[in-house]
């Protein structure tokens, strides 16, 4: 334990990290919107597909401002799936999942946006994008928008 | 009305296409590479690490780029920190992405975490990128330590 030379030095890395959340949550959470966006896609060009497209929104909306701990999708993970599986000690830091949420209110904002000004492909469009993303979130484990940030960061003019 | 096929069509499609990439990603999560071309001509000179903050093992060395939002990054560095501190000659410095972007394009770097191992001269010998397991952390450890050393991609 105290030997120096065998210890990982976290000064550069990332700072104090906030109290963990259970990484399932999100992933379940992200379930759940996959479920709506496929249902989105079926819809198609209707006004139900844009309707639901920004139910969609506003929920990432809701996960980009208060975390994805703070969206509806959490509070039925809790309430319903929670007690059966039963908890775990294992924590993650909830800023990636926010960041994915706000990735995905990109996404489909953009959807519901285009949708309303009568680009009506838009909507499965941003759908789709949005889908995939979810379902790699939540079968895989996979933040795609973490996963691009730093290619993003490298062509992103320095701050 | 008209038949709901085109949408269920790019439904199905979009998923297979989903689960192909799932699946591709996952498995080169932490794959050990050896460092590309020669060991003693890499691009002239050897970066001066001392002067990035980064103490060189006796043995080796992991060097972890990682991001505020990346989770696999927090696994990854628990993982290298018990690997390192089981290692007196094997030391882990993690450096923020944000923080550090020349050597992010210096050495081509273009996801979080990527983990570089280097020797005692601070060149590269190995690297992998994505979430390291520790029997990937102690391969990439034996990279170029011996002839029979060259990774074979370990995977979980």
């Amino acid at each position: 334990m105290s030997d120096e030379a065998g210890r990982t030095e976290t000064a550069a890395g990332p700072g104090d990290a906030p109290v963990g959340i259970d990484p399932r949550g999100p992933r379940a959470g992200a379930g759940i919107t996959a479920l709506l966006l496929a249902v989105v896609i079926l819809l198609w060009t209707s006004t139900a597909a844009l309707v639901l497209l920004a139910v969609v929104a506003a929920s990432f909306l809701l996960g980009a401002v208060r975390g994805a701990q703070g969206t509806w999708q959490a509070w039925v993970f809790r309430t319903v799936l929670l007690p059966r599986i039963g908890p775990t000690a294992e924590r993650e830091d909830p800023r990636p999942p926010r960041f994915a949420q706000a990735v995905g209110l990109v996404i489909t904002g953009a959807g519901v946006v285009l949708g309303l000004l009568g680009v009506a492909a838009a909507v499965p469009v941003a759908a789709v994008l949005a889908l995939v993303a979810a379902v790699l979130n939540a079968a895989f484990g996979l933040c795609l928008g973490c996963e691009l940030y730093l290619l993003l960061r490298r062509v992103a003019p320095a701050r | 009305m008209t038949p709901a096929v085109l949408p269920a069509l790019l439904l199905l499609v979009t998923l297979l296409a989903t689960v192909v990439l799932g699946a591709w990603w996952r498995r080169r999560q932490g794959v050990v590479r050896s460092a590309r071309g020669e060991p003693d001509d890499a691009a002239g000179a050897v970066v001066d690490w001392a002067a990035h903050g980064v103490d060189l093992g006796e043995r080796r060395t992991f060097v972890q780029f990682s991001a505020e939002l990346c989770a696999p990054c927090r696994a990854t560095a628990r993982v290298l920190g018990e690997v390192s501190a089981s290692h007196p000659d094997v030391t882990h410095r993690e450096m923020d992405v944000d923080d550090h972007l020349d050597l992010v394009r210096a050495f081509g770097v273009l996801r979080t975490p990527t983990v570089l191992v280097l020797d005692a001269q601070g060149r590269e010998v190995a690297r992998a990128s994505g979430g390291m397991n520790r029997a990937q952390a102690l391969a990439a450890l034996a990279v170029g330590e011996g002839p029979e050393t060259v990774p074979a991609g370990v995977r979980a």
